[in-house]
């Protein structure tokens, strides 16, 4: 495969100075050779590796050379902001997909290079911010190709997230303005389609393997040839996923939601001219990349570094660190991810660098300067810092099945990291928030409906993320997913008609489900489902987070707890509450600790479960997760204690031990003075039982992780490029340690296959007790 | 001239040091680790997010696993205040979260001309607007009970 061709450098295979070099006819002779030559084109590093906005082309010098009106391009942006939403809300009210009723979707307008311009209000920052990698893709290699070229009324559709793409369950349209057979800009929308053929239903494989079991791998393909959807393609598109109904209604919802920005582009074109419509276009892009550079600057020079540890494949649970250093020095920002843990090539967990800073814009966008026109030039000032087959920057070969895992990672490290860099500001966009929830506890599925419909795909309730705490009142529960302000959990009713699976239990907070702090993050809830009514039916879960928190709390506050996968495998629980409906009083909790259902398996496991059969009536609980706190517990108004309290948000031993609150029971009236009390004394406790940071440090810290720990990345911060990783070469473990590129290649080995082993020792070691002979034969 | 950095953290432009801004307790230097200045506790995080289902009957119960997560505990050791609380593996070395460039902070402020204990609050918005100046200088908060409990 050749990646790229203009960034080959031609050798003679002679290291021998100057006189070796190719004239400039071998030269041709080369390039013309390998032009004709390449096998395929893959993701180019030309355009995959670069996330700064394109210089300005000629024609766009000559546009902004006759004049620029700043009224006129506002009214032009507030023109192109009215369209997008517009073609948002077609897309969500039309939209087959389930994530595009419920807003997982945004629409863009480009500059004829890519960068983006503008996005809809509502939506995913992400997915539009990402798009300029297969515009690009497609300028550079199908716009000259005789056998492609892009004409009007051509549309490209892509999916594979190595093009540039959040992750492959979305797919794109993106269509070129064309004026006078010169392209001037693009406009697209994308829409998570989830289902798109991978090893699991529903687009998001925890199962991934290699990046052949991530299912649709399309590159920027022609699939609308002037205005016509081109059905071989679409026929190849629907055969190669579960769900070809969704494949054909949403290329069209897309299609006809680009069509109606493409009808005020046109206006607009008329009226303003076309010279005015491309400066318009670009002075937002460099406009907005010359705020982001002041605002920058308005932040105090320095550097924070916020780590984070995920525990989980998906598959097993490990340790690997997303490491970040972020330094600004005058209006200069830098992300250093060195540190961060080498990609696993046979785990579903690994990012493409493009997906990761996609996350990034959406805490840029969304978290630090919501008030920015959405556009490219908000990232393309900060350099970003990070070594390609890391986890955070897969290589090609990786699987990114499960991307998300990595690359909401880069969502938290500038989403976090930001409440220290902009708390002594004089100027602030946002506010002060504590850590957003960082996770999709979420329930995919698929299989056969009760409608005789095979479908793949996930539940709304990826989108009720627990908001982290602001500094001056609580994260708000079950809010919005980090990667979109204004998604929506769904209907359940409305979904139940499509889907054959109840939620019996849903949207019930649970408590202690908290961050706590002075104020405390947004609270998660938690779900119950099972299937009713199908032929074959199965369960997902794809998220980390069961042992290591996923997110902290900020400035003394804690975190969120850790998130379980609980199931009652071998009950029906539809006859059970037909038998008695008492039984109906269900919640994870009381199911699982008093484990009610004679003959029920009851099993607790990480969240990273691979599709699981899901047979009537058995149950599968999981809770979603909530946001950090902010600030210390003991500063926290009583009077919200007792409110929580009450209002069974947290236990009475949550309030007393954690919070230090003294109330009446049964009135709930707070006591002050032994609540002040109480919570001097757990002050003098702290300081009693505090060790002196450098005496601390000297017992606590360690050369090295523990040995039974699975672990990948760097130890510490004082040397990011040296990492640690664990390595099966042989039949145990062994921890390995070097720079990125002189470790081995990480694959971990089935864990089925090391508990099959496991078990096997055991049976010859009770043999040998028992001195049973047994003739093994393999 | 202080400049708040955290909720409980000022910098002294003047004597370039750390200070507690609810007891002004001195954490050191300003170009260094606050948390030099600090206690630490190694926490259990099983104490701080307690089992909902469990723990004799399962591995997953919504606490955090010790053997992967602890969580360090930073205390200003006058008022015991809790400063930060940090999810580690078990033996990380504690992150050094802020490093900041003194000359620079200094010439800023200088240029924006505000005192930063009135200028600066939490972000846009009416209840945004905060108090954030050093708690120790308000005669009315000298007791730090009764500022946090007199609600």
């Amino acid at each position: 495969m050749t990646l790229t061709t203009d960034e080959f450098v031609p050798s003679s295979g002679n290291d021998d100075g100057a006189a070796q070099l190719l004239t400039e006819q071998e030269q041709q002779w080369v390039d013309k050779f390998m032009d004709e030559t390449t096998l395929f084109l893959g993701p180019d590093p030309a355009i995959m590796r670069h996330h700064e906005i394109m210089p300005r082309t000629a024609y766009e010098e000559k546009c902004i050379s006759e004049g620029i009106d700043p009224l006129e391009i506002d009214r032009i942006r507030k023109r192109l902001a009215g369209a997008l939403d517009e073609a948002f809300e077609m897309c969500e009210s039309m939209g087959a997909a389930p994530g595009a009723k419920w807003a997982d979707l945004s629409c863009a307008v480009y500059t004829a290079e890519g960068d983006v311009t503008y996005l809809s209000n509502r939506g995913v920052i992400a997915f539009s911010s990402v798009l300029h990698h297969p515009i690009r893709y497609i300028m550079k290699n199908w716009k000259d190709e005789p056998t492609v070229g892009i004409n009007e009324g051509d549309g490209f559709f892509h999916n594979d997230s190595r093009f540039g793409m959040v992750h492959n369950t979305d797919q794109s349209m993106l269509v070129p303005v064309i004026r006078g057979g010169v392209i001037i800009a693009w406009v697209g929308a994308t829409i998570h389609e989830g289902e798109n053929g991978a090893c699991e239903p529903g687009g998001m494989p925890s199962g991934s393997e290699t990046p052949f079991d991530d299912g649709l791998r399309a590159s920027p393909i022609k699939i609308v040839e002037k205005g016509h959807l081109r059905r071989d393609l679409l026929t190849f598109l629907q055969h190669s996923t579960r769900d070809p109904k969704l494949m054909l209604a949403d290329i069209k919802v897309k299609m006809g939601a680009v069509r109606r920005i493409m009808d005020t582009v046109d206006r607009l074109i008329d009226e303003v001219g076309q010279e005015t419509f491309v400066a318009s276009l670009r002075v937002t892009v460099e406009d907005v990349e010359t705020e982001v550079r002041r605002r920058i600057g308005e932040l105090p020079d320095g550097t924070v570094t916020f780590n984070q540890f995920v525990d989980s494949t998906l598959k097993e649970n490990i340790l690997i660190k997303f490491a970040c250093k972020i330094t600004i020095k005058g209006e200069r920002m830098i992300v250093d991810l060195t540190g961060t843990g080498p990609e696993i090539l046979n785990r579903a967990i690994n990012s493409p660098l493009a997906s990761t800073k996609a996350f990034m814009v959406q805490a840029i966008l969304s978290y630090w300067w919501p008030d920015l026109p959405r556009s490219t030039g908000a990232m393309s000032p900060i350099e970003v810092i990070t070594e390609e087959h890391s986890w955070a920057d897969a290589g090609y070969d990786a699987p990114v099945g499960q991307s998300l895992q990595a690359s909401f990672r880069g969502f938290s490290a500038l989403q976090s990291a930001f409440a220290k860099m902009q708390f002594s500001a004089p100027q602030k966009y946002s506010n002060v928030v504590a850590p957003w929830f960082n996770q999709i506890n979420d329930f995919l599925w698929g299989g056969t409906t009760q409608n005789g419909e095979q479908v793949g795909n996930l539940c709304a309730d990826l989108n009720g993320m627990g908001g982290g705490a602001k500094a001056f009142r609580d994260g708000e529960d079950a809010v919005a997913p980090l990667f979109c302000a204004m998604a929506d959990i769904g209907e359940q009713e409305v979904m139940e008609e499509e889907v054959p699976f109840l939620q019996l239990v849903s949207k019930r907070l649970v408590r202690d489900n908290q961050g706590f702090g002075k104020f405390r993050g947004g609270m998660g809830y938690e779900m119950m489902v099972a299937s009713r009514g199908t032929p074959s039916w199965g369960f997902m879960t794809v998220t980390s987070g069961s042992k290591f928190s996923s997110v902290p709390g900020m400035f003394g506050g804690y975190g969120c707890p850790v998130y379980p996968l609980a199931m009652v495998k071998n009950v029906n629980i539809y006859d059970i509450i037909k038998k008695d409906p008492t039984q109906f009083n269900l919640s994870m909790e009381r199911v699982m600790n008093e484990q009610p259902f004679e003959g029920g398996d009851y099993q607790s496991s990480h969240m990273g479960l691979q599709f699981d059969v899901a047979k009537e009536g058995e149950l599968y609980m999981i809770a979603q997760g909530a946001g950090g706190g902010y600030g210390d517990v003991l500063e926290r108004d009583p009077e919200l204690v007792v409110t929580d309290l009450e209002l069974d948000r947290i236990s009475a031993h949550t309030a007393s031990t954690m919070y230090g609150v003294v109330w009446e029971p049964g009135t709930y009236v707070v006591h002050e003075e032994q609540t002040a009390q109480l919570r001097a004394q757990m002050r003098r406790d702290r300081i009693s039982r505090g060790t002196p940071y450098k005496e601390f440090v000297q017992k606590f810290v360690q050369e090295e992780p523990p040995a039974e720990l699975h672990y990948f990345g760097s130890w510490g911060q004082d040397d990011d490029e040296n990492l640690i990783a664990t390595h099966w070469g042989g039949a145990e473990p062994e921890r390995v340690k070097g720079k990125l590129a002189e470790l081995p290649l990480i694959m971990v080995p089935d864990r089925r296959v090391l508990k099959i082993t496991k078990l096997e020792a055991r049976v010859r070691e009770l043999e040998k007790k028992y001195g049973e002979v047994v003739a093994h034969k393999s | 001239m202080r400049v708040p950095m955290t909720e409980y953290l000022l910098i002294d432009l003047d004597t370039e040091r750390w200070i507690c801004r609810i007891c002004a307790h001195d954490f050191g230097d300003a170009r260094g680790n606050y948390k030099e200045g600090t206690l630490v506790y190694d926490r259990d995080p099983t104490e701080i997010h307690p089992p909902v289902i469990d723990p004799e009957k399962y591995e997953f119960t919504f606490s955090p696993d010790p053997t992967f997560c602890r969580i360090l505990e930073f205390y200003c050791p006058t008022c015991g205040t809790q400063i930060e609380a940090e999810y580690l593996p078990p033996g990380h070395p504690p992150t050094v979260d802020m490093l900041w460039d003194i000359d620079s902070l200094r010439e800023k402020w200088e240029i924006h001309g505000g005192n930063p204990e009135e200028v600066i609050n939490y972000g846009p918005g009416e209840n945004a607007e905060t108090d954030l100046s050093a708690q120790f200088d308000t005669s009315s908060a000298h007791s730090h009970a009764h500022r946090t409990e007199g609600h």
